[in-house]
């Protein structure tokens, strides 16, 4: 044991780690090491490989290539069971916890402390009250996990790993449904656990929380290692540059060329949309925003800053808590996606799965259902009128294969994604909110989409783009509003002298009000 | 047209081989099938079974009795399969069945005239308004407070008899009314009421559901009801809707089933009828996950669950048997129409197909 003795703190080291998919290369010679008494985060924007790697880590996925040490020791976990014999423990954004049982039940279930073949309940209490109170938690181990709140339960999920006695705890996205009394509270449970030697990776989307806890990251990019920091000694700017792969300079140059493809159609007389002190509680904070008819609006921010949500309050698709919205010039008070579409906007979800398409109903219908909607359930769109549609689209939006009939679930994502464009195309919309519509679709269905932006601006038509790459907002956009940690934090007007630079300088502008 | 396969003679058996395929790939080549052999089965067994004779001007044959014990199943079937479409299920039809029946029953118990048209009219629209009261309330709980359909509706059946037996009062009520009996044993034309009440009922419905957009909306919640939402499709008052139909034509299916008797017996009219509408639905094609609905399938359903009545008397089985004999039916067509099964035989014969040159060479 002690002749492959690592130095003292090394906990977990994984080195070389390389998973494939069919087709896919997730990972690529990835390296992290964990510290006891150390909080380290995972950083990379989506798809750059951080689940994967947890579940490597956990045991879920078995590595291709590439070694895992827990504790100088080499291991091969065939199974996530071998992972939490290890003493490695996670806990998920997701609470997976039994919420209908009871907070003792939950923290020492499968540990509970037996007499015979019976369980000693007081003497599984008093152990569960131990715990908790390990981690200054005072709650009564006979209440039911429901009744607290979601913090409360994951505070819960951590107690848990110490039951577990865990070497390695992973927090995957723990703070995204936390308030910040919360999350303050969680760090501090954190920081309990990280001075009893406990080995920490921290993953999550808000810098602001990284920068405040984490003692060392490691950055993943495409599958592939970037750099393990010291997290006293990365920027902000430098991080991000990282995550999303170019310098600031490096990218100033491909969009001076593109630049110019943008010309200005915006009138800015009359506003098509405004919206003052437009918020919900737990989603964005209050934001104002004025839309005008034949511009792009670009909108930038990290995975989770709130771009979504902000586009979902302008569409309607969520109800906001506080302020106003007026659509041409008219207040708007039912906030559903029906009105909206009533009244020219309409709204492009990211998830295309669960909230675009209508699977197992055909490429025509799932044209139709939005136009339809508008004319309510009794006045059919005509059958002709209809075919027209759908072939017009068929033809300008290049859907492939070229048949109505096709059940949507058969095509492939850039082309489910073109037919969602479709059906919100037939509705003639006077401002088309798209989030994330090129994410996970190929290159050539990506430059189709850009360009068809570009023409419906020019034809009149407002946009409001969402996307996390940032060069195709820059390319694209005429203004660009930059969210961070849930807040309209500027709003730039796109220009020679803008670049990703100037973009990853207010998202990465540290944030004292958030 | 060197290769043996372009032969116009091989050309036309593929195309026969296609058709074939087709058919079987239908989703109702298999109740279809079983409803024919138990047809011919009654047919042999009891050689009278395939008459239809013309009495008075009235249709009448063991044929006609099977049309008529259709009636009931095809009009709770049609509003559970559209209540299934949306991803739901109805399980008060059978209590709203005695709801209605005790409603118009005691109505005509109380009139001063029960034989008149007007009384009878009004008695009928009184039943019905039971349906869609109950209805109502289903869609309610389903749509607005979003409770789970499978005990939203299963409230209004476990209560549903306690109130048509508090409008009862206890007791069986039973009222000589002839038009009002006419609407369960009388002839339109010569066919019977029932027939024409349940057909008239199919074609409204289809009519309602496919040459509007209400089918398609049906079906968009059923699969994706997020993704309807944010279509525009209103979901809530779309489902509200399906319930009140749901109940309402189970309101029909009640009068028309209790007619004949003439006697609302609170606790036993349209009892367990929910589930046989439920296997209509299943055997009509249409899956209970909801989306995609097939209301055509539903005749062959309804026809095939009252030939295995029917069937079960001929062969002269204990009554007591015939649940027995509808899950053996019910289990031979959803195996026979199993996706798995199908693609295993696809394989297998794709296999064979590939095997075949193989031991030639040998």
């Amino acid at each position: 044991m002690s002749e492959t003795h690592p130095p003292h703190d090394e906990v977990v080291r994984m080195t070389g780690i390389t998973i494939t998919f069919p087709g896919v290369k997730a990972l690529d010679g990835v390296d992290l090491t964990l510290r006891a008494g150390e909080v380290h985060a995972l950083m990379g924007e989506n798809g750059a490989g951080k689940s994967t790697l947890i579940k490597a880590l956990t045991g879920v996925y078995r590595v291709d290539a590439g070694g895992i040490e827990v504790r100088g020791e080499e291991l091969a976990f065939d199974g996530p069971e071998q992972a939490q014999a290890a003493g490695i423990s996670t806990v998920y954004q997701e609470i997976n916890l039994c919420s209908n049982l009871s907070v003792a039940e939950n923290v020492m279930l499968g540990h509970e402390v037996r007499r015979g073949p019976f369980i000693d309940w007081r003497a599984t209490r008093r152990e569960a009250r131990r715990f908790l109170q390990r981690l200054h938690l005072d709650l009564d181990p006979r209440s039911m996990l429901a009744s607290h709140s979601i913090a409360v339960q994951q505070l819960c999920a951590i107690a848990r790993a110490l039951v577990v006695d865990a070497k390695v705890l992973i927090l995957d996205e723990p703070t995204s449904s936390l308030d910040k009394a919360e999350v303050a509270e969680l760090f501090r449970v954190v920081r309990t656990l990280r001075d009893e030697g406990v080995a920490i990776l921290f993953v999550s989307h808000f810098l602001d929380q990284v920068y405040a806890i984490a003692d060392r990251m490691t950055v993943l990019r495409n599958g592939r290692f970037v750099g393990e920091f010291r997290t006293a000694e990365l920027p902000r700017r430098e991080l991000i540059s990282h995550m999303i792969g170019r310098t600031g300079e490096a990218l100033a140059g491909i969009e001076q060329q593109a630049r110019a493809a943008v010309t200005s159609h915006s009138s800015r007389e009359t506003p098509l949309l405004t919206a003052v002190g437009l918020g919900k509680d737990g989603s964005v904070q209050p934001f104002d925003l004025a839309l005008y008819p034949g511009e792009i609006v670009g909108v930038a921010g990290l995975l989770g800053s709130g771009r979504s949500e902000v586009a979902r309050l302008l569409t309607g698709a969520d109800r906001p808590d506080h302020g106003e919205m007026t659509v041409h010039g008219t207040p708007v008070r039912r906030a559903t996606p029906l009105a909206s579409l009533k009244r020219g906007v309409a709204l492009s979800s990211e998830d295309r799965k669960r909230e675009g398409i209508i699977g197992d109903l055909t490429v025509r219908e799932n044209v139709a259902l939005a136009l339809q909607a508008s004319r309510g359930t009794w006045r059919r769109v005509p059958r002709r009128e209809l075919d027209e549609v759908v072939q017009r689209y068929m033809v300008t939006l290049n859907i492939n294969p070229p048949n109505p009939n096709a059940l949507i679930k058969n095509l492939s994502g850039g082309n489910q994604q073109k037919v969602l464009l479709a059906r919100w195309l037939a509705t003639s919309p006077r401002l088309l909110v798209l989030d994330e519509p090129t994410r996970g679709i190929d290159i050539g269905a990506k430059a189709e989409i850009q360009k068809l932006v570009t023409d419906l601006a020019a034809d009149g038509m407002s946009v409001v783009f969402i996307s996390s790459e940032l060069e195709e907002v820059l390319r694209l956009s005429q203004r660009i509003v930059v969210m961070r940690d849930r807040q309209k934090v500027a709003e730039i007007e796109n220009g020679d002298d803008v670049g990703t630079g100037t973009v990853l300088e207010a998202i990465a502008a540290s944030g004292e009000s958030a | 047209m060197t290769t043996p396969t372009s032969t116009p003679g091989a050309r036309g058996a593929d195309r026969g081989l296609v058709l074939l395929r087709r058919v079987a790939d239908h989703g109702l080549l298999w109740p279809v099938v079983a409803l024919v052999v138990l047809i011919v089965a009654c047919g042999l067994k009891s050689p009278g079974f395939l008459d239809v004779a013309l009495r008075d001007g009235h249709l009448f044959g063991q044929l006609i009795d099977l049309l008529r014990n259709s009636a009931t199943p095809l009009l709770l079937a049609l509003g559970m399969c559209l209540v299934i479409a949306t991803g739901g299920i109805d399980l008060s039809v059978g209590a709203v069945m005695a709801i209605a029946l005790a409603v118009s029953l005691t109505f005509l118990d109380g009139a001063a005239d029960p034989g008149a048209p007007a009384t009878v009219l009004l008695a009928i629209g009184l039943g019905l308004a039971a349906g869609v009261v109950g209805g109502s309330f289903n869609g309610f709980m389903v749509a607005v407070l979003g409770i789970q359909p499978f005990i939203a509706t299963m409230i209004l059946m476990v209560a549903g008899r306690g109130i048509a037996m508090l409008i009862t009062q206890g007791q069986i009520t039973t009222v000589t009314s002839p038009p009002f009996k006419s609407i369960g044993s009388g002839f339109v034309l010569g066919i019977p009421t029932p027939v024409v009440i349940a057909a008239a009922a199919f074609v409204l419905v289809a009519v309602l559901v496919r040459r509007s957009a209400l089918g398609m909306f049906l079906e968009s919640i059923g699969i994706n009801r997020e993704a309807s939402r944010l279509a525009g499709v209103r979901s809530r008052s779309t489902t509200w809707i399906v319930y009140v139909i749901a109940g309402t034509l189970a309101a029909l299916a009640g009068l028309v089933y209790g007619a004949p008797t003439m006697a609302a017996d609170a606790n036993n009219i349209g009892l367990l009828k929910e589930l046989d509408a439920i296997m209509v639905v299943v055997l009509g094609g249409t899956k209970l996950d909801g989306g995609r609905f097939n209301l055509g399938g539903l005749i062959a359903g309804a026809l095939l669950l009252s030939a295995l009545e029917r069937a079960v008397i001929i062969f002269q089985l204990p009554s007591q048997t015939t649940p027995l004999f509808k899950a053996v039916v019910l289990i031979a067509v959803c195996v026979a129409g199993s996706p798995i099964l199908r693609d295993r035989v696809q394989a297998r014969r794709l296999r064979a197909r590939a095997a075949r040159p193989v031991e030639v060479a040998a």
